[in-house]
């Protein structure tokens, strides 16, 4: 009885290597890549924490979509009509702020720039590190010095330095912000790459690619990028959660957008009409719970891939 | 001999990062300057200025001057701290004396609260990591992980409405009362003043260090050094003392250098949150009313300081491990 389960297993395995034969190189790499995509899936089912950051971001990411067809009305002080600072009720879930407008509709319109900031910055960082890392790693010698030498600067400067005097200069548009983030926060991205690279480009098929006439440009995006994408992707999954809570503070500071204000500006907002003294909590903490919740839902969904990805976190 | 080397050579990188990234600094900050800064400067003013009066400020601030003299002052200007005089929010007074009354405030808040986070934060993640999935590991994972996620300015507001508005517990801001107290009630005063912001410093950053911690030890737990202690019979605290933890920490001294820049913007916010009279708050009121010559000097000071705890870190490194200081 206790073997049948093997046997099926190689019958099973059997027929793959017939499906196998017939295929074509590209369809074999296609089914390759949406049975790992399926075993990653079911993996990270098992993982609790990372399905409920997963939850999280769907709810969320609901909330910016929606925000996109929301009235737009209960967003203009000039029309509003509610009573000013009134705490959570039936009618303003998440009470009213100083003019009257409902937090929940801020909250609303907030989730989309704050989500969209995050990912953009987050995207900008990824697309720099991953160029920079891979370009170093792959190439050694004098451009690897240079690269990292350049890595190591960027590490050290100070973010929200740089950020308060580049704001200070550019204006405070929302485009500046997603740049100012993306350009500081790629070197640790940069230095992951490289030793991934570095451990990648030693192996055997890397040299085979190399023997047959492979170009530099051919090994990186057909052999080496394929073996980075997981790293890269959990790394910029947790990227983005800093992302997010560096946009906050920029616009905590005020250097938010004044014509789209995300969950960071609308508690700027807050915080300099007094509404620590004037007791409004609501105002304050409901675009707080906000970036907390996806700030911590992020961060969960990229611990649980690296478990995955790092086997040797997942064996302990 | 190997140990003077490894400092002198770590000096000598600490003092090329810094000239590297004053030069980046002055190319952004004077030459992609968009604008002219003395017309922004007469603007946010709100005064006419005739040509002359603007001229006469434009060769003041050495703007007159050819870009090359430019770089030899501003690198100069910098380098001994010497960045002017503020423009609009304390005219008349020199950056560096402004910069001078808010350190030792902020230094004492700083320095007294990432020591307090990184030693909790150690201690709780060797603790964690070495009991992995205790109850105590499984509770301060989470609460970490939620620490992470709060940012600091939250945390401080959070604190001012439960411990200074519900409780009234602690004073909600500043250094000390508006009228000074005598003798040892001075300093309490101070402490006082100071708990909120210090505790919120705290706990903001002792989730990370003990993430990191942890996550360094579980990897050095894996390593084979570990099974051949306990395989020649090592007791399971000496496996923990004298094998792992000292290799556990090397990484986490690396990240904890590194996440300084994070300390010190999360201070900026921190102390605008309780209206803390620091290097934070002043930075703060520059950029509000765009001083740029306090903010270069904030950005030249915060530089500075994280390289330092970058070098402090490379020391502590080679004091740790032998083989860094000998190669």
């Amino acid at each position: 009885m206790k073997t049948e389960p093997a046997i099926t297993q190689t019958t099973t395995e059997q027929e793959d290597v017939l499906a196998v034969k017939k295929m074509t190189p590209k369809q074999l790499k296609r089914t390759r890549r949406v049975r790992a995509l399926k075993r990653f899936w079911e993996q990270f089912r098992q993982n609790k924490a990372g399905m409920a950051g997963l939850i999280i971001l769907a709810f969320f990411v609901l909330m910016a979509l929606y925000s996109i067809v929301a009235p737009k009305a209960s967003l203009d002080p000039t029309l509003s009509a509610g009573p000013r600072l009134a705490g959570p009720s039936l009618r303003y879930p998440l009470g009213t702020q100083i003019d009257g407008l409902s937090v929940l509709s801020l909250v609303i319109e907030g989730s989309r720039i704050s989500l969209f900031v995050g990912l953009a910055a987050a995207f900008i960082s990824m697309a720099l590190g991953t160029l920079i890392g891979m370009w170093a790693g792959y190439k050694s010698s004098i451009t690897d010095v240079v690269l990292m030498r350049l890595t190591d600067v960027f590490l050290v400067i100070p973010w929200l330095a740089l950020a308060i005097v580049l704001a200070a200069m550019f204006g405070q548009n929302f485009w500046i912000i997603i740049l100012i983030i993306g350009i500081t926060s790629w070197a640790g991205t940069a230095r992951l790459v490289r030793a991934q690279v570095l451990s990648v480009k030693e192996r055997t098929y890397i040299e085979r690619s190399r023997a047959l006439g492979g170009s530099d440009m051919h090994v990186v995006i057909k052999h080496v990028m394929p073996n980075l994408m997981p790293v890269i992707f959990a790394n910029t999954i947790l990227t983005i959660a800093i992302a997010i809570l560096s946009e906050s503070q920029l616009s905590f500071l005020g250097l938010g957008d004044p014509k789209s204000k995300s969950w960071g500006t609308v508690i700027e907002e807050a915080f300099q009409h007094g509404a620590l003294s004037l007791h409004a909590w609501w105002w304050l903490m409901a675009p707080s719970l906000c970036i907390v919740l996806v700030v911590l839902a992020f961060t969960m969904v990229g611990f649980a891939m690296d478990e995955i990805i790092n086997p040797r976190i997942r064996e302990r | 001999m190997g140990t003077q080397r490894y400092v002198l050579g770590k000096l000598g990188q600490l003092f090329l990062t810094l000239l590297l990234i004053l030069t980046m600094a002055f190319f952004l900050f004077r030459v992609w300057q968009p604008g002219d800064p003395v017309q922004t400067w007469a603007r946010s003013q709100g005064a006419r200025y005739t040509p002359e009066q603007l001229a006469a400020i434009r060769s003041d601030w050495g703007l007159d001057k050819s870009l090359p003299q430019q770089y030899v002052d501003f690198m100069k200007s910098s380098l001994t701290f010497n960045f002017g005089t503020s423009t609009v929010i304390n005219p008349d007074a020199s950056v560096s004396s402004l910069f001078a009354s808010g350190m030792s405030k902020s230094l004492l808040l700083i320095l007294t609260s990432t020591m307090a986070s990184i030693v909790i934060g150690v201690l709780l993640g060797i603790y964690g990591g070495w009991r992995r999935q205790s109850k105590l590991d499984n509770s301060a994972m989470g609460v970490s992980m939620l620490l992470y996620a709060i940012p600091e300015f939250v945390l401080g507001m959070i604190f001012i409405l439960i411990f200074a508005g519900v409780f009234q517990l602690f004073p909600s801001g500043l250094y000390q009362s508006p009228v000074a107290k005598p003798g040892l009630d001075h300093y309490i005063d101070i402490g006082r003043h100071m708990a909120l912001p210090w505790l919120t410093l705290t706990l903001a950053f002792m989730g990370e260090f003990y993430l990191v911690m942890r996550s360094s030890l579980l990897d050095v737990l894996g390593e084979e050094y570990i099974s051949l202690a306990r395989a020649k019979g090592v007791r399971e605290k000496y496996v923990l003392r004298r094998h792992a933890v000292p290799n556990a920490l090397l990484p986490t001294i690396t990240l904890v250098a590194l996440s300084f820049g994070f300390i010190l913007s999360g201070v900026i916010t921190v102390e605008l949150v309780f209206s803390y009279p620091g290097v934070g708050l002043l930075s703060y009121r520059a950029l509000q009313f765009r001083d740029f010559n306090v903010l270069t000097g904030t950005f030249v000071i915060a530089v500075i300081a994280v390289l330092i705890a970058n070098f402090i870190a490379d020391l502590t490194y080679g004091y740790l491990d032998p083989r860094v200081r000998r190669a």
